[in-house]
Formats: structure tokens, C-alpha cells, sequence
């Protein structure tokens, strides 16, 4: 839910990453810590056990610039992992305005990436959003390990698509981040089909961390817009 | 009030409304400052003494506190609990929920009784919510607080990333 705060002239707005366990999303809040100034920035917030596993949730406030004198101030947040801790992953997507979902390229990842990925279409559904319906980007972290899952065989388990939102959407609308491919695109039987937007990172390196921010945030404010 | 709207705002007279009540509910208690976050951790504004800490992260975890104890609460059978309280050896805090759109947070010292702070809160609430109350009438008869100051800027919102 963001909230337009007109007396100090902010747009607020909460970005949640979700995904498997030891997937890279507290590695991709750390990357953008360490990358942005420390002005833009708050302080990271990370909830987590002795053996530095994320507990509740990790925190970062970051200023990503002002548009028409309002300065966006983005919340991101990450969820814990681990399956065992559903109560608290669902509590951080209350009221989220954008979703990245960091998946484990790893073959052997794959089942716990499916597994996650059900378990926050069932959490948002429960809480009455539609997961198809807002700003949402797939990050497939860990390319650069050798047993790293192809890009299709990814897409297709995680990012198969689904019906346009829009009737209008029909028409093949082509991937800005991919030359050659397409976001909504028609298949051989004549449906339509939408995907989202998908990035390969190796979070540790920082590749694909800050294109996967700026593709949420954008989303998030074109939404508003 | 209806909970769950997509998305809401404040502007200068809410502010001053929801400010002035709270000064005042500083006063009477001797309670040195407040925050006031809405529940999603987002900070709408503080009151009172300037804070020592990162007020961001300070309403980050405290609807995280709120939101963890309402869970507690549906599992002992209750609804929720409308307030906590976190007791320190100097300083306390109590949290209120005002209208499940808000929470506030009152920081006080030794000096301020915490049956003070639990006496006063209560008409506190009450004007709070008249207030939430009345931007969101607001709302729903002139169809939005505020013109969409996003409205038609996807170039600029491009622009913004062109980094």
C-alpha cells in the first residue's frame, strides 16, 4: 500500500523479495546497501538467527530520486526463506506495492523455487491480491555456479504466463530487457499469454541486482501514475 | 473508515490535525516524543522531542511488533490487542492502534506514570480516529484526497531510471 505523504512531499512504497531459501535475497538488499549513497539510504535492518539466517525479515530504506517534487522512498523488505517460517513471510507482504522473486538457478533448487513461488501466490491470494495483476519481476540468481538451470527450462516452470490483465494487452509487446523475446506474446493454439520481466543475477556480484530494483520501482510507480 | 484502500494520503490540514492532538496528549502525560506509523511501517510523522535513532527504522519494526502480536492474539482467540506496551529501565514504550490505518507510539521516561499514559490514550484514539475519519469522508465524497500527482508522468518515471 503506498502512501503519498503531501506535507513532507513523499511517495512511500514497499517492495518485498520473496523466494527459496538461501535463494540471494538478503544478498541483494546487502549489494544495494553497499552500492547507493549513504544520504539515498537508511540503515539495513536485518531480523535473523545466530547462524545469520533471516528470521522475521531484513530492512532497507532507500531513496531512489523525486519526481514532480515528491521524493520516492522505497521500503524493501525480504522474507524469510525457509518454509517453516510462512506466518512471518506472509505478515511482510501485507500491503506490498511490488514483488521480486529471487529464484536459485541451481537444478536441484528447482522443486524449492516451485514450492515458494505457489506459496506466495497463496499468501497474496489470501490477503486478496492477484499476484498476475501488480508490479512484479523475477530475478534467476546464482548464474554463474555450473549446475545452474537453462534460462527456458526457468522461465517455463516459474514464468509460464498467463492470460493479459487487459483485453488491449493482446499484441505482442516485446521484452526491453531482452532482445528477441517477448513480455505478451500469442502461442501456436492462438491464446495470448503475459509474462513478467526477468533478470539473470549473481547477486553476490552485485550483476542484476540494481536492474532488477529499477524494473520493480518502475512498475510500482507506473502503477501509481 | 474502510480498511484496505489500494493506496492513501495525508496532506498539510490532516497533519496538523493529527499533530495537534498528540501535542497535546504530550503534555498532559509529560511523555517526551511520539511517532506516528502507519501499518505498514511506513512513518507519517513523529511529535514531540527531536529522536535519537532512525525514525524509518523504528516504525519499520514496530508494525512488525504490532503485526506479529496480532497474530499472537488470533492464536490465544482474541481479534487482536489494541495496545502494547515495552517496559525499559528508563525508557518505555506504548504502542496503540488507532482505526487499524495507524499506530501510535508514545516514548516516555520514568518520570511519566504508565497509568497516565494508559488513562489519556484512550480519548487520544478516539480523536485520531475522528480525524482518519474525516479525510477518508473526504475521500470517498470528492472521489480522492488529492489530484494523483503521478498522473501522465511514465516519461518522467522513465527519466527517473535512466541510470
Amino acid at each position: 500500500m503506498s502512501m503519498i505523504n503531501y506535507a513532507a512531499r513523499e511517495i512511500n512504497c514497499k517492495i518485498v523479495y520473496y523466494g527459496p531459501g538461501l535463494g540471494g535475497k538478503t544478498t541483494n538488499l546487502e549489494h544495494i546497501y553497499g552500492k547507493v549513497k549513504p544520504d539515498t539510504r537508511g540503515k539495513l535492518i536485518s531480523l535473523a538467527t545466530e547462524t545469520e539466517r533471516t528470521l522475521f525479515f531484513d530492512f532497507l530504506p532507500v531513496d531512489l530520486g523525486t519526481i514532480r517534487g515528491f521524493n520516492t522512498r522505497f521500503h524493501l523488505y525480504t522474507v524469510p526463506g525457509q518454509v517453516y517460517y510462512n506466518a512471518s513471510r506472509k505478515l511482510i507482504l501485507k500491503n506490498v506495492d511490488g514483488i521480486v522473486f529471487v529464484a536459485d538457478s541451481q537444478l536441484e533448487r528447482m522443486e524449492a523455487n516451485l514450492e515458494s513461488m505457489q506459496n506466495l501466490y497463496d499468501n497474496m491470494a489470501e490477503y486478496g491480491y492477484d499476484l498476475t495483476r501488480m508490479p512484479f519481476v523475477i530475478q534467476y540468481n546464482k548464474r554463474d555456479l555450473p549446475n545452474a538451470a537453462p534460462i527456458g527450462e526457468l522461465q517455463a516452470a516459474l514464468n509460464p504466463g498467463w492470460e493479459p490483465a487487459e483485453p488491449a494487452k493482446a499484441r505482442v509487446i516485446p521484452d526491453p530487457y531482452h532482445s528477441g523475446e517477448n513480455l505478451v506474446d500469442q502461442l501456436p493454439s492462438g491464446e495470448w499469454v503475459e509474462r513478467v520481466s526477468y533478470f539473470e543475477g549473481v547477486a553476490i556480484r552485485g550483476d542484476g541486482v540494481f536492474d532488477t530494483l529499477k524494473s520493480v520501482s518502475k512498475l510500482v510507480l507506473k502503477a501509481l501514475a | 473508515m474502510q480498511p484496505g484502500a489500494a493506496s492513501w494520503s495525508f496532506d498539510e490540514e490532516d497533519l496538523a490535525a493529527i499533530t495537534q492532538t498528540v501535542l497535546r496528549f504530550l503534555a498532559e502525560t509529560g511523555a517526551h516524543s511520539s511517532l506516528i506509523v502507519d501499518r505498514s511501517g511506513q512513518l507519517v510523522t513523529t511529535v514531540g522531542q527531536p529522536l535519537a535513532f532512525d525514525p524509518t527504522v523504528f516504525a519499520t519494526l514496530t508494525a512488525a511488533d504490532f503485526s506479529a502480536n496480532d497474530q499472537l492474539a488470533r492464536l490465544i482467540g482474541e481479534t487482536d490487542f489494541t495496545t502494547l506496551f515495552h517496559q525499559g529501565e528508563k525508557e518505555s514504550m506504548y504502542v496503540a492502534d488507532v482505526a487499524r490505518r495507524l499506530i501510535l507510539v508514545v516514548l516516555f521516561d520514568t518520570r511519566t506514570p504508565i497509568g497516565l499514559v494508559r488513562l489519556k490514550l484512550k480519548p487520544v484514539v478516539e480523536e485520531l480516529t475522528a480525524h482518519l475519519d474525516r479525510a477518508f469522508t473526504r475521500a470517498r465524497e470528492s472521489g480522492t484526497t488529492q489530484p494523483n500527482i503521478l498522473a501522465g508522468a511514465g516519461d518522467e518515471i522513465d527519466e527517473l531510471f535512466n541510470w
